[in-house]
């Protein structure tokens, strides 16, 4: 991308314009999730910067709306915290034999909406991962098999929940499963989500076994290994980043996925999305913006996972970079 | 396997049959083993892959089955009004209607008001004939004491049981497999002789707004494209690290939830929003004219490009690193300006980078629902939204069915291009 010595004042104007119009496109790329970590430390009830945060006034901040993630649906949000207590109902609440006494720590998990909803998530995205992950990584070892019938067709149909419209598979899985009993139940969701998540871990997984040497496979057998024991020692540590970026794909799909919630769930099943959804459609209040910024943190973390996951697999099998 | 490979000469002392074809160590010919042990790797391979495919089948595939077979079947009035289903379905459309026919009505609307199901049958026919609805809600509760003759007893309740265009309505919601539906989300209308007409000028609103959502997909895909094809390009020919490092940037969003950029882009072009602010800092408009940028169509395609940008990025940027850099020097080299090298040499090599961002993009963007609900406000709905209307607040699933139907026979089409352009497998994730 360096200009030549010879570039002609055109070229040279071309150039730096052109610098200038991608930092504009990053701008556009980058911007709003950054204007919401500010924004939710707003003292204010409105989504916007008040003359008191531009002129980087204290009072004009303020960590209310993180507070109401944890009060908000309280039964009596105004007991008494301290760190003892927390500790009490960390190390009660967690244990089987007990059960934590009545304090500000067992009413926000108990009661407090977004708290809920994150139970919600985890709970549904951990399911729905753990049946994408399993299903999917067994069918991408089948279909990268040359022998594999019928390859083609059977991958577009596996795949096809990627591409069908939400609102379809959602009202589909609506009218079914409110047939079937299963709407408005856990098992509805985590099954609708497990299938939207199986296309990410097929295509994760079927691009890891490109590179698979399948003479490691042949070699473990020739020294006496069985199927399951060559799977399992052998393709199975090589393919792993794979298979866990397949599964990451899977768990942020379900943990971002509202269509299905919204029409399968029941008020008791609400997902952070959902809770946000009609957060927004109700009453918009920075809360969601302190929920968001917690999220964008959260994807961070989640960018970094998988990108040292991709460096990992492609040392295990050998790709240079 | 031809006949030719039995004349390769066996191996002296292998086994072989008269015929001198080779024989395995158990004595079956060889080629027949070999057929047998491909068969049950073939068998092998799809047993892996049989439990997903019965678990997509069971959780994905029959559910939408279901819900497209509504979008021709509708057998609430046949099922809740049986008596006179039949003979409806049996008469011409356009003759008066017969004492046969208001006598079953009658029968029906008692059993129907005793049953409850009057408020189904008379919505299912209201769909049909809009004031049907309280034609048989009214007549349910009359129908108790009515005595023959019956046809005269319903005209005197309400003269519109006397109409042609009344029995042609409940004609059409008594034949249970039906074209009704498809019809009415093309804006037809299907009608008791078994034609189709158009409806009414201002009734008409499924066709322009399946125009209206391939338009807003297209404009987002050209907005991707014109956005994307840059910055895909800088990541492309800048020295891996820094590109890497830059690439964080379109991947951030990718990996952030929907509904959090949403929310960014509520809180940004509201009308106290941070663009609005500064549009009114730098003088562009006064306090009092803020731009409405959100809650209407602007609102849902800065919000969809921003969401799909990278789906258009990363596919133009994998096609690019992989094309050498001396076609263009060679370009250069024989008397190309930078214009002709670029749009002549370079810029067709990264036409199948182009085809899969853009399809997907448009595949993406023609069902989105999330988006437009939030931002969108009245102007800026598409067809997503409206069959989700129907299936949640006005409970036409038929109608839902149907438009459902003919959005996934676009989406099939272009997944089907897909396919033929860029191939499945090629599909990649960040």
């Amino acid at each position: 991308m360096d200009l030549p010595p010879y570039a002609t004042l055109g070229q040279k104007i071309w150039h730096y314009a052109f610098y200038a119009i991608c930092g504009l496109i990053f701008l556009f790329l980058i911007t709003p999730i950054l204007v919401i970590a500010p924004l939710s430390f707003n003292a204010t009830p409105y989504f916007s910067f008040t003359e008191g945060m531009l002129a980087f006034d204290g009072e004009a901040y303020s960590t209310r709306w993180y507070r109401d993630i944890f009060t908000n649906g309280m039964a009596n949000p105004d007991r008494p915290t301290s760190w003892p207590l927390f500790w009490e109902w960390l190390w009660m609440g967690l244990s089987p034999f007990h059960t934590a006494p009545e304090s500000f720590y067992t009413d926000t998990w108990e009661n407090a909406q977004w708290v809920r909803a994150m139970k919600n998530s985890f709970f549904i995205g951990f399911f729905a991962t753990l049946i994408a992950t399993a299903l999917g990584t067994l069918a991408a070892i089948g279909l990268s098999r040359a022998e594999m019938p019928y390859r083609g067709a059977i991958m577009s149909l596996l795949i096809s929940p990627l591409i069908v419209p939400l609102v379809i598979t959602a009202a589909g899985m609506f009218y079914f499963y409110s047939q079937v009993g299963l709407s408005q139940t856990y098992l509805g969701v985590i099954l609708a989500h497990a299938a939207l998540g199986t296309p990410f871990v097929i295509i994760t997984v079927t691009a890891t076994l490109v590179g698979f040497d399948k003479s490691l496979v042949r070699a473990g057998a020739s020294m006496g290994a069985g199927p399951a024991k060559t799977f399992w020692k052998i393709q199975m540590p090589l393919i792993l980043p794979g298979v866990v970026s397949g599964g990451l794909f899977a768990f942020i799909t379900s943990f971002d996925e509202v269509v299905a919630v919204l029409f399968l769930a029941g008020p008791e099943h609400r997902t952070i999305p959902r809770q946000m959804y009609s957060g927004i459609r109700e009453q918009i209040s920075p809360t969601i913006l302190a929920v968001a910024t917690i999220l964008v943190i959260i994807s961070i973390c989640l960018l970094v996972t998988m990108e040292m996951l991709r460096r990992r697999g492609e040392k295990l099998r050998g790709i240079k970079t | 396997m031809t006949d030719a490979s039995y004349h390769t000469a066996p191996i002296p002392g292998s086994p072989t049959d008269a015929r001198g074809a080779l024989l395995a160590a158990d004595g079956t010919p060889l080629k027949a083993k070999l057929r047998e042990s491909m068969r049950t790797s073939r068998r092998r391979a799809f047993m892996l892959v049989l439990p997903l495919l019965l678990f997509v089948l069971a959780s994905f595939v029959v559910p939408i089955l279901m819900l497209l077979w509504q979008g021709v079947y509708n057998s609430t009035y046949a099922t809740d009004m049986p008596r006179s289903a039949p003979i409806a379905r049996a008469w011409d459309g356009t003759s008066p209607p017969t004492e046969a026919m208001a006598e079953a009505m009658v029968l029906d609307l008692r059993d129907a008001r005793e049953a409850k199901t009057i408020g189904k049958v008379a919505t299912r026919v209201n769909r049909e004939l809009s004031g049907t609805r309280s034609l048989f809600t009214k007549s349910a509760r009359r129908a108790a004491r009515m005595e023959a003759p019956f046809l005269d007893a319903l005209v005197d309740v309400d003269e519109d049981w006397g109409k042609v265009e009344t029995w042609g309505a409940i004609k059409i919601a008594a034949t249970s497999l039906t074209p009704a539906f498809y019809a009415a989300a093309v804006d037809a209308k299907y009608t008791a002789t078994g034609d189709f007409e158009m409806r009414d000028e201002e009734r008409q609103i499924h066709v322009s707004l399946f125009w209206k959502t391939i338009w807003v997909s297209g404009a987002v895909m050209l907005a991707c494209l014109l956005l994307g094809y840059p910055i895909a390009y800088l990541l492309a020919h800048l020295p891996m690290r820094t590109s890497n490092l830059l690439m964080i940037l379109v991947l951030l969003p990718f990996w952030t939830s929907l509904l959090v950029r949403t929310t960014a882009w509520i809180a940004m072009l509201q009308s106290q929003g941070v663009l609005n602010d500064i549009f009114v800092f730098l003088g562009v408009t006064g306090d009092d004219q803020r731009f409405s940028l959100i809650y209407n169509m602007t609102g849902t395609l800065i919000a969809m490009t921003h969401i799909l940008l990278p789906f258009m990025i990363l596919p133009i940027y994998s096609v690019m690193r992989a094309i050498p850099p001396s076609h263009v020097r060679a370009a250069k080299s024989l008397g190309a300006t930078n214009w002709t090298a670029f749009w002549r040499v370079y810029f067709p090599a990264t036409i199948p980078g182009i085809g899969a961002g853009g399809l997907l993009v448009f595949i993406l963007s023609i069902g989105y629902y999330i988006t437009p609900a939030l931002v969108g406000g009245q102007d800026g709905q598409l067809i997503s939204n409206f069959i989700a209307f129907h299936m949640q607040r006005s409970l036409n699933w038929s109608l839902a069915a149907a438009l459902g139907g003919i959005l996934l026979v676009i989406v099939l089409v272009l997944y089907w291009l897909y396919d033929r352009i860029v191939g499945i497998d090629n599909m990649k994730l960040g």
